[in-house]
């Protein structure tokens, strides 16, 4: 039985059934969603409990990064005199990489987690059995308006980062240190493409919240319906939501901005 | 919280997050030379345009007035063909020069264009007759040191050719 080639057959039939679950659910989702829209109350409620409740953090967050990097920028753009380059790059590292990948594992940890409970915890009480017993499709009740509100929250979320990070690194640098205003925005302002920069960056923050709330969600979906399966799920959710969400990033650079800009 | 309080806090989300967008996309990109109707083009030849891009401003007097729209070699002249959209209210003598500046020691190259004296002003699609090229650094320095080799003759033979390196 334990011979390396069942084990590796073993292994990969594992990986198939994984995706196909993967597969299957999202195909439900996405066809769940049409019916979703016909309640927005409970999108509307979703966004406000993965999107409202995060801004907190991400505001937070994205100060914080603001404030170092202008910081950290500053001790080394300042020796060769290119103090009024920081605006800059703060914006491209923010609305091109940070902002949308920042934001999204703040996601994954904040509000993916809520989701992978919630659902997980559902099914350990027989809730979505239940759902299923009164002939209400759980995917279409349950999973697909939180499928929804993450993807709409997700954009926005980090959107306020990278504002927060820009006005931040404005507050350091211009008002604390004394970098000179005018350059700070004259040189974002002809550095920065909308749509080349702020465009992609929202493309990906919308794709970083899709792969964030799918893999919360199947990972309540199809935890063991037991506390330990629980607690177990909700880890796992966010290591393949984080992992997916910095891989997926890679991917999506190496295709947006292979070409240099001009 | 009723169903209203709840709608009212994702309306104010979402309104955050369009002010966001907006001041990205207005206040710290370029989002605002979009459209282009109210602009037209001039075609400036260059010997060499350096590190100038598309997109880089059209400054006068220091005063962003336009921007660069394209850059493509000319196959006849082989020279860099450099066209400009400036904005429609600002007009230019048709005997003004532009030149390649860099702002700053290391910052973004732009194109500079020095007002001229006649009355007649450039049309649409007019062609800028005077202008100067990027500087290069490699050039400026073999100058430099070709100069230094000039001035000090031919003492030693082997500072010279190390000069000329």
């Amino acid at each position: 039985m334990t011979n390396p080639v069942t084990r590796l057959g073993a292994a990969t039939l594992e990986v198939l059934r994984v995706l196909g679950h993967h597969a299957t659910l999202f195909a439900a989702l996405v066809r769940a969603c049409g019916a979703a829209f016909r309640r927005p109350h409970l999108i509307v409620a979703q966004v406000h409990a993965l999107g409202n409740l995060s801004v907190l953090i991400v505001v937070a967050s994205g100060m914080a990064v603001g404030f170092v990097l202008a910081l950290q920028l500053y001790y080394t753009l300042v020796r060769y005199g290119a103090t009024d380059s920081l605006g800059l790059i703060v914006n491209l590292s923010l609305t091109r990489e940070l902002g949308p990948v920042l934001a999204a594992l703040l996601f994954a940890g904040r509000a993916g987690t809520s989701l992978t409970a919630e659902i997980g915890l559902m099914k350990a009480g027989e809730q979505l059995a239940a759902l299923d017993m009164m002939a209400l499709d759980p995917v279409e009740r349950i999973l697909a308006p939180r499928f929804i509100g993450g993807i709409i929250a997700m954009p926005i979320l980090a959107i306020l980062f990278s504002t927060v990070g820009i006005l931040a690194a404005y507050v350091l640098a211009v008002l604390l240190i004394g970098v000179d205003a005018g350059n700070f925005w004259s040189i974002m302002h002809s550095g920065v493409d909308a749509w080349r920069d702020v465009g992609n960056g929202l493309v990906k923050s919308v794709v970083f919240g899709l792969i964030c709330t799918f893999v919360a969600l199947y990972q309540g979906y199809e935890a063991e319906p037991t506390p330990k399966g629980v607690s177990e799920a909700t880890t796992r959710g966010v290591v393949v939501a984080s992992l997916a969400t910095l891989i997926m990033d890679f991917v999506l650079t190496a295709m947006m901005f292979s070409t240099p800009a001009g | 919280m009723g169903r209203k309080g709840v709608e009212m806090l994702v309306g104010v989300f979402v309104l955050l997050g369009m002010l966001g967008l907006l001041f990205l996309a207005l206040k710290a990109a370029n989002l605002s030379g979009f459209g282009g109707g109210d602009t037209y083009t001039l075609i400036a030849y260059f010997d060499n345009i350096g590190g100038l891009k598309v997109r880089a401003p059209v400054r006068s007097a220091g005063v962003t007035v336009g921007r660069v729209a394209s850059i493509t070699l000319d196959s006849k002249r082989y020279q860099g063909a450099v066209k400009l959209e400036i904005d429609r209210s600002v007009q230019f003598p048709s005997d003004s020069s532009a030149r390649i500046l860099t702002s700053g020691l290391l910052g973004d190259q732009y194109i500079g264009i020095e007002p001229g004296a006649l009355e007649k002003n450039y049309a649409p699609n007019d062609e800028i007759r005077q202008t100067q090229s990027a500087v290069v650094l490699e050039n400026l320095i073999s100058q430099f040191l070709f100069s230094k080799a000039a001035d000090a003759g031919t003492p030693s033979a082997g500072a010279a050719s190390g000069g000329k390196k």
